[in-house]
């Protein structure tokens, strides 16, 4: 156990005085040109203890002293896991769902107004992951697309006074256009140029929204959006038809959430059909995949066009939440966001960006009452988990380990 | 052997850029032959096949498939045509199963119960594939990739399959148990068959004819058991 320790503390020390040294300018440094020590020292006093307790257990484990409580653990989380995994797929999926739909009911706006922003970034990484986690091609401007759905539908409407129900095709259809429009010249460019282009091509998309005064505004955005409206027959006097606009969050969150599952089973559907193996012969060997029959332009393209439809509808259902659109949406940092948690999750595997968006946009929303440390804990958590979990916090299974292994 | 060949290639000259890798190459490969190309590294072989199949495409000179031009047809249109490749270094798709892979070579075909059939007859082949059709390609040994490489390939019914060093990187006994699965389908499948090989003994021995390439130029074209006995290949190639 000491030995265990010797090799440890080096490293420790190390790191304990580094955040000290991190923590000072933060902590002691204030915005009038006062210099204090007293509250980084207990702060770090705090972290100090904390972690050293972390050391002393993880000593204790690596030298084996811990085995008698750890086996029987690690056996019974084995045992549940198992368990769950003899559990049918509709018991989750149904569990799941009866959760999503109480949820509005039994929490507060602003929950139900976070649960509509996750379920607008589950559309958005559902679609890049098709791009990225199915077809391998890395795109940094997915975002422009997103902002092509929402602008459509702003404009129709404001300008021409569209409905939402009519205006939702042409978003999904103009940023599918859009796809197609970086995708053709671009698709010929393999890894680190595509990457590079579609920055590019993000950033070109933004940056006409900011300056196209007379079309978009520029960034003053777009005022007056209409939300969503239905036709409701009512029957008062005789038969008459009317618009009911869903202004209620409440109502909202369930269209957002019909948008995701409509989202989620698409995706899944592509996933195991002939067009979901076309893309990931392309990811793995695109020589190959050429070589066995496959037209790898047309698809490469097709995944462009399907992962810019999803992007454009959740587009057109985001400016209606919003009542209002702006360049300032639709930055490269958002790209950065949506290409996090399509990574973060598990590429490829739909729980798995579903998990991933839900850390990245709910774990911040937790941390709030750290205000200033927000950031910190968030990078804090996110090194931590890909350490811990590098293929993805649910790494899909196509892209899982030996099959062997499982026995 | 008909007079037609199924496939040629008319004084071909390819490369990339400004690197010319053949030079005026013209072969014939006729219905039912199993034909070698022999060579150094860096002869062009790869390029030959790849030029065939339409990677990359030749500044002159034109292949033909059953008497038709095939240069201007996209590479992915070929294996309908009966044509197909097991690239060099075999390339199967890693993280896809082996039945996934094999699915993948039948990408053009839409009979799902010949697609089937054909799996079972891959299986037959290799049965080392059956036993592990849910593992993922890259985890296989490099002899089960080769042997993937191919039961991929047959999964297009080729009528001319092309073999790019299938003996590259394996042990002696995996090699014979490749080459003699290379000669049941040409005799079984009567699948045409063009070889290329660094291993010239194994090629020569395999194949009916054969063609000589050095540094992008055809040297020499003979029957395999005739160049297998000339002094000046048992030197070059044999290292005699
Ligand atoms: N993608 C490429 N870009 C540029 N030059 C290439 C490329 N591929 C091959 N070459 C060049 O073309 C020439 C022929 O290469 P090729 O791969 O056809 O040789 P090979 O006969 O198959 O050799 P080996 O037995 O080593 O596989 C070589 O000089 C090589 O450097
Ligand atoms: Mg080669």
């Amino acid at each position: 156990m000491i030995q265990e320790f010797k090799k440890v503390w080096k490293n420790y020390t190390i790191g304990m005085l580094w955040l000290l040294g991190v923590l000072w300018p933060l902590l002691g440094i204030h915005p009038d040109g006062t210099i204090t020590f007293q509250k980084t020292v207990s702060v770090w006093l705090y972290i100090l203890a904390g972690t050293f307790v972390c050391l002393i257990l993880y000593v204790i484990n690596t030298s084996g002293n811990l085995k008698p409580v750890t086996t029987p653990v690690a056996g019974a989380a084995r045992k549940i896991g198992s368990m769950i995994e003899v559990m049918p797929s509709w018991i989750w999926i149904s569990a799941l769902l009866i959760c999503a739909f109480i949820y509005p009911l039994v929490t507060g706006r602003y929950a139900t107004d976070v649960a509509i922003t996750v379920l607008f970034y589950i559309c958005l990484g559902l679609g890049l992951n098709v791009v990225v986690g199915l077809a391998g091609m890395l795109d940094l401007g997915y975002i422009a697309f997103y902002g092509v759905g929402a602008y459509t539908y702003a404009l129709l409407n404001v300008n021409f006074g569209l409905g939402f129900w009519v205006c939702l095709p042409v978003s999904g259809f103009l940023a599918c256009i859009a796809g197609c429009i970086v995708g053709y010249p671009t698709l010929r460019m393999r890894g680190d140029y595509l990457a590079i282009v579609t920055l590019g091509f993000g950033e070109i998309i933004r940056i006409i929204l900011n300056n196209w005064m007379e079309l978009t505004n520029g960034p003053n955005g777009i005022l007056g959006v209409k939300t969503i409206g239905i036709l409701m027959p009512f029957f008062e006097n005789g038969m008459t038809l009317e618009t009911l606009w869903v202004k209620k969050l409440q109502w909202f969150y369930y269209f957002v959430l019909g948008l995701a599952i409509v989202a989620i089973i698409a995706v899944r559907r592509l996933n195991y059909s002939r067009v979901g193996r076309a893309w990931e012969s392309i990811r793995e060997d695109e020589t190959a995949a050429e070589l066995m029959g496959v037209n790898t332009f047309n698809y490469k393209l097709l995944a462009y066009a399907m992962g810019a439809i999803f992007a454009g509808l959740a587009g057109a259902f985001f400016a209606a939440r919003m009542k209002f659109v702006s360049p300032e949406s639709f930055t490269f940092l958002e790209s950065a966001m949506v290409l996090c948690m399509v990574v973060l999750g598990g590429m490829g595997s739909i729980p798995g960006i579903i998990l991933g968006v839900v850390a990245l946009i709910a774990l911040p929303e937790a941390f709030r009452e750290f205000e200033s440390y927000r950031m910190l804990v968030f990078g804090a958590t996110m090194i931590i988990m890909m350490l811990f979990r590098p293929a993805g916090l649910i790494p899909a299974k196509r892209v899982g380990k030996r099959s062997e292994d499982k026995e | 052997m008909s007079d037609q060949p199924i496939l040629e290639l008319k004084n071909i000259h390819s490369g990339y850029g400004s690197i010319k890798a053949l030079r005026d190459v013209s072969l014939k490969v006729y219905p039912g032959e199993v034909v070698a190309i022999i060579g150094a590294n860096g002869a062009g072989k790869s390029t030959t096949l790849m030029t065939i199949c339409g990677i990359v495409s030749p500044e002159k000179g034109e292949v033909y498939y059953q008497g038709e031009p095939i240069t201007k047809i996209n590479p992915e249109n070929l294996p309908p045509m009966g044509l197909c490749q097991v690239p060099e270094g075999r390339r199967i798709f890693p993280r896809l199963t082996v039945e996934e892979n094999l699915i993948l070579g039948a990408f053009y075909r839409d009979d799902q119960e010949g697609i089937l059939k054909d799996i079972k007859h891959v299986y037959e082949l290799f049965p080392v594939l059956g036993e592990r059709s849910k593992q993922h390609g890259g985890t296989l040994s490099g002899g089960e990739q080769q042997m993937l490489a191919i039961g991929r390939a047959l999964m297009t019914k080729p009528k001319v399959l092309l073999l790019d060093e299938p003996s590259l990187g394996l042990a002696p006994i995996i090699i014979h148990q490749i080459f003699d699965i290379i000669a049941d389908i040409n005799k079984n499948d009567g699948t045409t068959i063009l070889l290329v090989e660094q291993n010239a003994n194994l090629a020569l021995k395999a194949a009916t004819r054969g063609y000589v390439l050095e540094t992008g130029e055809i040297t020499l074209e003979d029957k395999a058991d005739a160049l297998l006995h000339n002094p000046e290949i048992r030197k070059a190639y044999l290292g005699e």
